[in-house]
């Protein structure tokens, strides 16, 4: 069935319509991960965001649940090249079309996704539709869109514990919209992990006493979730040791006084090199972030404990007065996961 | 860290003469190596023996040494030169063995060179079996279980452990003689038995089988800080089984979940931080299709063949990075000159797919076996870039010149069902082409899996194109149905033959470009492939930005497609040239070719790169969006020669030589015509469509005859025929292959090979240098020892040749360059064949002679005049050294391949050896080409009848240097006749303990002398000795002229102590 792509400025992509059915109004943004796409669909941090895959082929291993970063769909609606029907793995599910029907996700393939791409890096922040009949496309309206809400939409309803095998210390992670693989890491460390919604008193919080709280996540503005903020920064105060991920990195920053910007155009994808400013040591890291902490705000209580390697932009914190760090990276590539060593150590003092 | 200061002066090794396994990849990288050098403001010192390369243009460093890559020869000219360090790990297997030979024995320490790029400790991790292993365990990475057993109960105790089935490797048997794989414990008994008994030391190594696991590689970059990152993922059509360099290869990796792709990719990255290697490194790794077990099979800590893939399916130049990272920088501190915002520490997003496809030297070598193994067998490769699989398998199909330009071949069928599962079953360069035609028969994707342990994602996409032809078949082509058709990858021209409609249009490509980044960064690489997007769809063709902006106009220069047997790495070098000089006369150079391993497919090499098939239809695309004033086919090879009709017929205009001037040299009757009415002589012949023609014509002309196709390339199924059996049996060779081709029947001459490249303005002609053959005619002249200036050639035959050369060129109408093979006989001359394009010799020729040809023909096609261009016209001034041109062959890796030369090429690649003498320059010159040139050892003679007369002289020469004579009853009574002493040897059926075969692997025998009658058929007794002498690495000549060249050389003075070295930029 053909169906469109309305760009907030007019231009309209035709193309095939695979997965549920309706129409999508959301912020577009891409990725250049290669593989990953399960991580990417299940991933909150997408919330309110149409996803372009810049790789052509994609769902060529079908669904893995396991592999699954949450329970529900991240992405609001979803952008191909072609996908694989037929997908070819010892542990796939199904293809994607099935699985889109009944995840209820919006999702198109047969585009020209590079021409598109370049059309989002170009535009920074653009706002687009999926839809079957591009001449009902209020632009207007879809120009006015902003994604709003979404660390709600995202956090878990309820708090829960995920113990570890071999227990040694206790996490409390306050849920912005975290990927279980942030708290597999935890566990895998000896960590057993409570999650937290959102929107839990810090007094709460730290009543349970944690060895250490982690902020993670998320989709959207860090900058309108200013409960959250307020929530964070009574925890920093709190003394106990802290570790920011993506939003929850930014979310602290804000929280110490520190100012956000948004990058011409974001960081999209799993192969993007972060310095680590005290070794010098250059990792991959899978990111997907327009706003960034911006570092001529930071003062003598924090540096920078990474960089992007190619904008010098802020990739990660450190706190020099309570102990507390944070990355703006997540997922994809291994090479940074030390950092969740390095949070341990923090928690041992 | 920055750029290592201390590094004024470093030496580069290039890989020498191109052998199977070893291509013009590396002259990619050792171009890309000097400039990286060169662009620190450090002196470059380079040392190949290979003349046919860019990296060894005088421009490309600042001493240049076209020497032997011997130990002795390197010692030598770091002694001279003094470099303060030595690059090890750009110049493949050849430059790394000998940068570890000279680090271990502490010469560089010696004298104070630095080794840069891979260390002796690195190369032992991962080049010995077994501290590989120890290192692999040390880190916690899976190994292949293994145990070397001295028994059977031993071999089926470790099978217990590790399950069928098994891999048993005797130890020290050649070729792994006496291996295979156990699939129970009744095979395993057998084959344990026998190899043990094989095996000199009674050993045995059972190793668990992998084979059906896919195949996974990765390209890693590491530097001196620890930085590392993996450029890409490859995954193998062909699972574990076949040599990754004979396997269809896609990049990125499509079949793993990230989880498992992150996985390996970690492993890989702790691999090369436990080895420590600084620069490029490929990973090879096994992955169970069905589980998360994996094992890492190989590692190449140094710039390879999957690294110049990657490199050009990414754009991130891996050998340039490699050589920075070698001189001191680490990856963030190297800009991606690509996009100029990022950094090298990032690992390229692909938004495309890459698919390399091999090209095998079957269709040269019928008897050769097809079977594709641990041994590489593939010359060369095409790569494709699309954005799906079956476009790039489409684009790899047609693109790799084996006569198919979708995945029918007609071959296939005729035969039975029951025969395509036989055939499936093994692994042969044909196997892609069965899997499809069992596909189309219906035999479905579970079969064919269960069969081949294909994966079924390639299959299921192979399936979309059956059923597109299916579709077509039905007769329906609409709109739709034919976009959906381009965008499989299909040509028009299948299109319609499969549908038998008319298109409904014409759909223009939508050129994409590569950018190392999938477009998150802006970039103006001039790098493009071909896709088709709908308009409607938002198609942008990323190309059209670039066009039409040329001030002088765009010129197309169209390159030689992948290496194979007859067109190598020259025609690369000739395109290239073209395009330099192109760009030097300020003209936009537009460039297409589909070789991954080439300098010509860099994307700075010209203005525009087209990574496209060379095809008509793919080439006419280019030339509807690029519009350019008109298009080289002449420094392509045959490959772009080919296209010519095509183009001309389209309006296009050919610079150089016209197409009718190219027809001329080509048709056999329009060339006797010009010859008679030029009053030129030429052996007398025919043209003939049958056998019955073809025999007709060898009596008309008496034998011997020289048969062969016409439009061949590198004598392509060229023979001499001796007798009416002869004929038969090529007649139905040539005509399987292509029943329509015309053979030429010609009267064989046995005289003096002369060969001339000339540049012709129209007028004027220069002959920058007259090349003569060592051996006499009969052998083809790209197997040909090509001694320059000609000795044989006087000043009044020089005039003659020259007059010749001149007339030819004027009949034809030639304009650029003409390569001209001449036969000299009691003072008269015939011409063999005429081609008015560059050939083989030109940068051997340019080399020596220092006239830029390729510039010079560029631009006299393009109006220019020979007066006006400095190296002035008429016969070039010879200088004061005598080169060679000695050719290379890759016998050793082809099973059942007949060593002996004769008029259909079989070399892969050549050396120069460059002396004030022809013997200086000769010995230099079978150095280079692996000859040790060892004074001990016997001499085994066997020649046949023609041959015997001359047999006493030249095996006195060798008996003069002590070396005592072996040969049949026959040859030994001609050897006694003379007066010299020869020991009779047994032929193989003679005596099973004692005979030829077993005297040659005793080890006693230092050369041999085959000559013997006509080949070809591997179950004979001369080409089961010659085979033998093959895998045992003995000199085998089976030309008398080559072993009386070899024999002056060793009854000469000259030593690898004593000869010149000569710095080509001095010449």
């Amino acid at each position: 069935m053909q169906g469109y792509l309305v760009l907030e400025n007019g231009k309209v992509f035709q193309g095939q319509r695979f997965g549920a059915t309706g129409d999508v109004f959301a912020e577009i943004v891409f990725t250049t991960s290669m593989t990953g796409y399960l991580e990417t669909l299940t991933d909150k941090s997408y919330g309110g965001q149409i996803v372009v895959q810049t790789f052509p082929l994609i769902g060529n291993y079908g669904v893995i649940s396991p592999d699954f970063e949450g329970d529900q769909i991240g992405p609001a609606g979803y952008i191909v090249k072609e996908w694989c029907q037929i997908p070819s793995n010892w542990r796939s599910e199904g293809n994607l079309d099935t699985f889109f029907s009944a995840k209820n996700l919006v999702a198109l393939s047969g585009i020209d996704t590079r021409a598109l791409t370049k059309i989002i890096r170009n535009a920074g922040t653009m706002n687009a539709c999926i839809t079957s009949d591009p001449s009902s496309v209020d632009l207007a309206a879809l120009n006015a869109y902003k994604v709003t809400g979404e660390v709600a939409k995202a956090s878990t309803k309820e708090a829960y514990t995920v113990k570890a095998a071999n227990e040694a210390k206790t996490v409390a992670l306050l849920d912005c919209g975290v990927r279980n693989s942030v708290i597999a890491e935890l566990n895998a460390r000896g960590c057993t992990v409570t999650v937290y919604p959102y929107d839990t008193k810090a007094a709460d919080i730290l009543a349970a006493k944690p060895d250490g709280i982690v902020v993670a996540g998320g989709p959207g503005n860090p900058a309108e979730n200013t409960d959250l903020i307020a929530t964070i920064k009574d925890l920093a105060a709190s003394g106990t040791p802290m570790f920011g991920i993506a939003l929850g990195h930014q979310l602290l920053a804000l929280a110490m006084g520190y100012q956000i910007s948004a990058l011409p155009s974001g960081h999209r994808g799993s192969n993007q090199p972060v310095r680590h400013t005290e070794t010098g040591r250059v990792y991959i890291t899978g990111q997907n972030h327009h706003y960034v902490v911006d570092i001529a705000s930071l003062d003598n209580k924090a540096k920078v404990l990474f960089e992007h390697a190619n904008d010098k932009s802020c990739e990660g914190i450190k706190y020099l007065e309570i102990p507390a760090f944070s990355t703006q990276f997540y997922g994809g590539p291994e090479d940074a996961l030390f950092v969740f060593d390095d949070f341990v150590k923090m928690m041992e003092g | 860290m920055p750029l290592n200061k201390n590094l004024k002066k470093v030496l580069l090794i290039g890989s020498g003469p191109i052998v199977i396994g070893q291509a013009a990849e590396f002259d990619y990288a050792g171009t890309q190596a000097c400039r990286a050098l060169r662009e620190d403001g450090i002196e470059v010192v380079l040392v190949n023996s290979n003349p046919a390369t860019i990296m060894t243009d005088k421009v490309m460093a600042d001493k240049i040494y076209i020497e032997p890559l011997t130990l002795d020869t390197i010692k030598r000219i770091i002694k001279l030169e003094k470099p303060d360090g030595i690059l090890s790990g750009l110049g493949g297997q050849t430059g790394l063995t000998l940068s570890m030979q000279l680090a271990k024995s502490g010469f560089l320490d010696e004298h104070n060179v630095k080794l840069l790029g891979s260390f002796p400790d690195t190369i032992d991790k991962a080049e010995d079996r077994q501290i590989f292993k120890d290192t692999m365990i040390s880190i916690g990475q899976p190994v292949i279980e293994s145990q070397t057993v001295n028994t059977v109960d031993g071999a089926l105790e470790f099978a217990e452990v590790i399950g069928y089935p098994v891999v048993v490797r005797p130890a020290f048997t050649l070729g792994g003689a006496g291996g295979g794989i156990a699939y129970s414990k009744e095979e395993l008994a057998a084959y344990a038995e026998n190899g043990l008994l094989l095996s000199p030391i009674t050993q045995v190594l059972i190793e668990k089988c992998i084979s059906g696991w896919k195949e996974i590689e990765f390209e890693v970059m590491r530097d001196s800080a620890g930085n590392a990152i993996t450029i890409c993922s490859l995954e193998n059509f062909d699972p574990v089984g076949v040599h990754t360099g004979d396997s269809i290869v896609i990049a990125p990796a499509v079949t793993l979940a990230d989880k498992e792709l992150q996985m390996l990719r970690t492993a890989a990255l702790d691999i090369v931080h436990a080895l420590g290697v600084e620069g490029g490194c490929n990973v090879q790794m096994a992955m169970h299709p069905t589980s998360m077990e994996y094992t890492t099979i190989e590692v190449n800590p140094r710039v390879s063949r999957s690294s110049a893939l990657a490199s050009k399916a990414t754009g991130y130049p891996i050998a340039k990075i490699s050589t920075k990272v070698a001189i001191g920088y680490t990856l963030d501190e190297i800009l991606n000159t690509v996009t100029g915002k990022s950094v090298c520490a990032f690992e390229p997003a692909l938004d495309y797919v890459a698919l390399k496809f091999p090209k095998w030297p079957f269709d040269k070598f019928i008897y050769a076996k097809r079977d594709l193994g641990t041994q590489m067998k593939a010359t060369g490769e095409v790569m494709t870039l699309a954005d799906s699989f079956e476009m790039a398998i489409m684009k790899a199909a047609r693109g790799a010149e084996i006569g198919l330009d979708s995945l029918n071949m007609p071959k296939l069928k005729g035969i039975t069902d029951e025969e395509l599962r036989t055939r499936m079953q093994k692994p042969t360069d044909e196997r892609l082409f069965e899997v499809f035609e069992a596909l189309t028969r219906g035999l479905g994707v579970e079969e064919v899996h269960q069969t081949t342990m294909i994966d079924r994602w390639f299959l299921n996409k192979l399936m979309n194109l059956v059923n597109y032809e299916k579709l077509l078949a039905e007769g329906k082509l609409d709109e739709e149905t034919y976009l959906y058709g381009k965008k499989l990858g299909y040509t028009d021209k299948v299109i319609r033959a499969l549908s038998g409609q008319q298109l409904p249009s014409q759909a223009a490509p939508t050129y994409k470009m590569v950018d190392t980044c999938a477009a998150e960064f802006e970039a103006t690489t001039p790098y493009f492939y071909a896709t088709y997007n709908d308009p409607a769809a938002g198609g942008e063709n990323e190309a059209l930005p670039f066009v039409g902006k040329a001030k002088k106009g765009t010129v197309l220069v169209l390159g030689s497609g992948p290496i194979r047997i007859g067109q190598g790495i020259e025609f690369d070098y000739a395109s290239v040239h073209c395009v330099q000089s192109l760009k030097k006369m300020g003209y936009e150079v537009v460039l297409i070719n589909n070789n991954p391993e080439t300098v010509s497919t860099d994307f700075d090499t010209a203005d525009r790169l087209y990574f496209e098939a060379l095809t008509p239809e793919d080439v006419m695309r280019v030339i509807e969006l690029e519009k350019p004033i008109g298009v080289f086919v002449a420094f392509g090879g045959q490959t772009a020669i080919r296209l010519t009709k095509h183009l001309h017929q389209n309006g296009v205009r050919i610079i150089g030589a016209s197409a009718d001037c190219i027809d001329m040299a080509e048709d056999r009757e329009r060339f006797d015509a010009l010859l008679e009415s030029l009053n030129i002589a030429r052996p007398r012949g025919f043209a003939v469509k049958t056998k019955t023609e073809a025999l007709a014509a060898a009596q008309k002309v008496g034998y011997p005859v020289l048969m062969r196709p016409s439009y061949v390339l590198g004598g392509q199924n060229m023979i001499i025929a001796f007798s009416d059996a002869d004929i038969e049996e090529y007649m139905a060779i040539i005509l399987e292959q292509d029943a329509e081709n015309t053979v030429l029947i010609d009267k064989y001459i046995a005289g003096i090979e002369i060969e001339v490249d000339a540049i012709c303005d129209g007028e004027d002609i220069l002959i920058p240098g007259i090349m003569e053959h060592i051996e006499r005619t009969g052998i083809h002249s790209g197997d040909s020892i090509a001694l320059y200036p000609a000795k044989s050639v006087t000043k009044e035959l020089e005039e003659k040749v020259f007059d010749i050369t001149k007339r030819i060129c004027k009949g034809l109408d030639a304009l650029g360059m003409v390569n001209i093979q001449y036969i000299l006989l009691d003072n008269e001359i015939y011409v063999i064949e005429v081609n008015p394009r560059a050939s083989r010799t030109v940068p051997y020729l340019s080399k020596v002679t220092g006239v830029p040809m390729c510039e010079l023909a560029t631009r006299v096609s393009l109006g220019e005049k020979l007066a006006d261009l400095g190296f002035g016209t008429g016969v070039f001034p010879v200088g004061e050294y005598v080169a060679v041109k000695v050719p290379v062959f890759s016998f050793e890796k082809l099973t059942d391949v007949d060593t002996q030369l004769g008029p259909e090429m079989k070399s892969t690649g050549e050396v120069l050896g460059l002396g004030r003498t022809e013997e200086e320059a000769l010995f230099k010159g079978l150095v280079a080409a692996g000859y040790k040139l060892g004074r001990t050892g016997g001499v085994f003679l066997s020649v046949r009848d023609s041959d015997k007369a001359e047999l006493p002289e030249i095996a006195a020469k060798f008996h003069s240097l002590g070396l005592p004579l072996y040969g049949t009853t026959g040859t030994v009574e001609i050897l006694e006749k003379a007066g010299l002493p020869a020991t009779v040897v047994p032929k193989i059926h003679e005596n099973s303990e004692n005979n030829v075969i077993t005297l040659l692997e005793s080890g006693a025998i230092g050369y041999i002398i085959s000559t013997s009658a006509k080949g070809r058929d591997p179950r004979r007794d001369s080409v089961k000795i010659r085979r033998r002498a093959a895998i045992l690495r003995i000199p085998c000549l089976t030309s008398l002229d080559t072993a009386t060249a070899l024999a002056g050389c060793l009854l000469g003075s000259y030593t690898q102590e004593n000869t010149e070295l000569v710095d080509m930029c001095t010449l």
